[in-house]
């Protein structure tokens, strides 16, 4: 039965039918099809101005903490507590340590530093014998290894800092912290001066300033580690500081410690910063969550919108479907078309939505002179959305279309 | 060739073949008390037939055309379009059936307002299967045929009652349908504009076309070669 009533029937009512069937039900009024699509067009933009600018702010913030936080480690050697209560290294930095950490993938520099112990000796520009000269606080005296100012990102403000060779031949040089050297009345390199440690005369070889970890560095006299064993017998390293690559921190801290003592890594603490993406998800979470409540309102009343106007298309074109009926179409191609109708309105209002949105992150950015940062693939997502959202407020009134009797439809006109 | 040839058909005598077939046909709605909108009814209608239904209003003449246009389902009886049983067919068929078989005609056209006149007529060929191939040239030949092959883009409301009706008529046979069932065809036209679509139904029906044509207008009915009255849901054959 079924062949010889529908057979050979490829042709009947096929897909590009039901696609200009819908197209001409779409745009037979444009005024209404503006109106209809505004919730959705609302919702959509919304959805994606607050991803957007989220993800833009978020960029920006991390941006900021990449800067530093997200770029710095620092390893020192494990502490315990011994039965008396004091605290007590387990481990010990290797002198070393800069060369082992350097080689591995994501470090970009690396320095050790230590406090020496000058023995009560002060640190004059002049050594000048007055006992009745007032007391003044001692300016500290730091032993670094040549990579640590680049580590810290110090910058050279006049002269230059040490090198391995200084640190090798263990010469009686020093760089100052830019407080030290205002506080010592030094200001420029060019005539060699000298500060004295004691009796002793060391040359400055250069000023710094804008260190971002170790802040006591501009506050002090720093010397070459291998200055400091030898003048001062200074016995093991205190802290070793990393510059990294962003996103590295994770990996740096499970590979430092073995770099460092493949025999006993857990003699060593690393300080790594939480993977970037912690510190992005932190801030967009409470940002997001109330602006997307709004554009789901929005889409909510959207889909509502265009469930109200198709069911009220429906409920105009009765007569249109009682005709569509009578010439052959099953009640199956009366709901598809609605759906996709309905679907389609949709679909433009999230494509529209989504450009919109787009142009507003955009534009924000523009404003607030930012980098907009929207996710592509978020945009493309909204606009299907808005498609979805279509669907599924079309199948109401597509079922109410499907339903109704072709016999009263057609007692209406068209 | 005419656009109403129907390839399928057997070369042998077509003419004496039964379109419609109704057997002890009823229609009973279930009001309370049930309403009996046709009685038993037997009717053979045979291919290359011009039958007229005349009736007042309230005698079964919609019912009956509802039925015919498997439109509506008979209460009893069984009713055989084509040589097709469509009493147990599933909706789909009964769709099929329609679309592919059946050409309507109503009082008030029915055109989409918004569609041109060759998009109203190519509407009949999306749900009868006509290949996608031949909609167009069709539509065209059908339009040529009712007389209007020069009035194709112009939308509905801006043409004369009779030329609406005859874009009608193009819709209705552009899918070589089996039979042509027209309600009232004349109902909304002046005299003038009554006699145009009369004589293309005649023209039609000297073609080969199998009519139906329920009306209330004696004139109307005369044109037809088999008058049938119905009152009260009884048809009685008039000579």
């Amino acid at each position: 039965m079924r062949g010889s009533v529908r057979g050979a029937r490829a042709d009947r009512f096929g897909l590009r039918d039901l696609v200009g069937e819908a197209s001409f039900g779409i745009g037979a009024r444009p005024g209404r099809l503006v109106l209809t699509i505004l919730g959705t067009v609302l919702g959509i933009a919304s959805v994606v101005v607050t991803v957007g600018l989220a993800q833009t702010a978020a960029g920006q913030i991390s941006r900021a903490f990449d800067a530093v936080a997200a770029t710095q480690a620092m390893a020192e050697p494990a502490t315990t507590r011994t039965a008396s209560g004091a605290q007590r290294a387990t481990g010990r930095l290797p002198w070393d340590a800069p060369e082992r950490v350097e080689r591995l993938n994501g470090v970009e520099a690396a320095g050790l530093v230590a406090a020496v112990d000058v023995g009560g000796a002060e640190v004059t520009a002049v050594p000048v014998n007055d006992p009745s000269q007032p007391a003044t606080s001692a300016v500290p005296v730091l032993a670094a290894s040549s990579g640590l100012f680049d580590a810290v990102r110090g910058r050279v403000v006049t002269g230059r800092t040490f090198d391995a060779g200084h640190d090798a031949r263990a010469d009686r040089v020093v760089v100052l912290g830019a407080r030290a050297a205002e506080r010592l009345g030094i200001s420029r390199v060019d005539r060699q001066p000298s500060i004295f440690i004691g009796e002793d005369a060391y040359t400055v070889i250069g000023v710094v300033d804008g260190v971002k970890r170790r802040d006591d560095l501009l506050s002090s006299v720093v010397m070459p580690t291998g200055t400091a064993r030898a003048d001062f017998g200074l016995a093991a390293p205190e802290e070793l500081h990393l510059r990294i690559a962003v996103g590295a921190g994770a990996v740096i801290g499970e590979q430092v410690p073995v770099a460092l003592d493949p025999n006993a890594p857990e003699e060593f603490e690393v300080d790594v910063p939480p993977a970037g993406s912690k510190v992005r998800e932190g801030v967009q979470a409470d940002v997001n969550a109330i602006f997307l409540a709004l554009g789901g309102v929005a889409l909510l009343i959207g889909g509502l919108g265009i469930a109200n106007v198709t069911l009220l298309s429906v409920m105009e074109r009765v007569g249109e479907i009682g005709l569509r009926r009578a010439l052959g179409a099953t009640k199956r191609d009366i709901g598809g078309q609605f759906v996709l109708e309905s679907a389609v309105v949709g679909l433009l209002g999230g494509l529209i939505g989504a450009a919109l949105g787009v142009a507003v992150v955009v534009l924000a950015s523009v404003i607030q002179d930012w980098t907009p940062i929207l996710d592509l693939g978020v945009v493309l997502l909204s606009a299907l959305a808005g498609g979805a959202i279509g669907l599924v407020a079309g199948i109401y009134p597509a079922m109410k279309a499907a339903s109704i009797e072709p016999i009263t439809a057609l007692r209406g006109g068209v | 060739m005419s656009l109403l040839d129907a390839p399928q058909e057997a070369p042998v005598a077509p003419e004496r073949r039964p379109v419609l077939e109704l057997r002890e046909l009823t229609r009973t709605f279930p009001t309370d008390p049930p309403f009996v909108a046709l009685h038993p009814t037997d009717l053979v209608v045979s291919a290359g037939d011009y039958v007229s239904v005349i009736g007042p209003s309230g005698s079964g003449k919609s019912t009956l055309l509802h039925i015919l246009g498997l439109l509506d389902r008979p209460t009893s009886g069984e009713y055989l379009l084509d040589g097709v049983p469509t009493g147990t067919a599933s909706e789909g068929d009964r769709s099929a059936l329609r679309g592919g078989r059946i050409g309507f005609v109503f009082q008030s056209f029915h055109l989409l307002p918004h569609r041109s006149v060759l998009d109203n007529v190519l509407l009949a060929t999306l749900y009868s299967g006509v290949p996608r191939g031949e909609r167009l040239e069709r539509a065209h030949a059908a339009l040529d045929r009712v007389g209007l092959g020069h009035r194709t883009q112009h939308l509905p409301p801006l043409l004369s009652g009779g030329e609406r009706q005859r874009v009608a008529v193009a819709r209705a046979v552009v899918a070589a349908p089996r039979v042509l069932l027209a309600d009232e065809p004349t109902g909304n036209l002046d005299s003038a504009n009554s006699a145009g679509v009369m004589d293309l139904f005649d023209e039609l029906h000297a073609d080969g076309l199998t009519l139906v044509v329920i009306t209330h207008d004696a004139a109307v009915s005369s044109r037809a070669s088999r008058r049938i009255r119905i009152a009260d849901g009884h048809l009685t054959e008039v000579a």
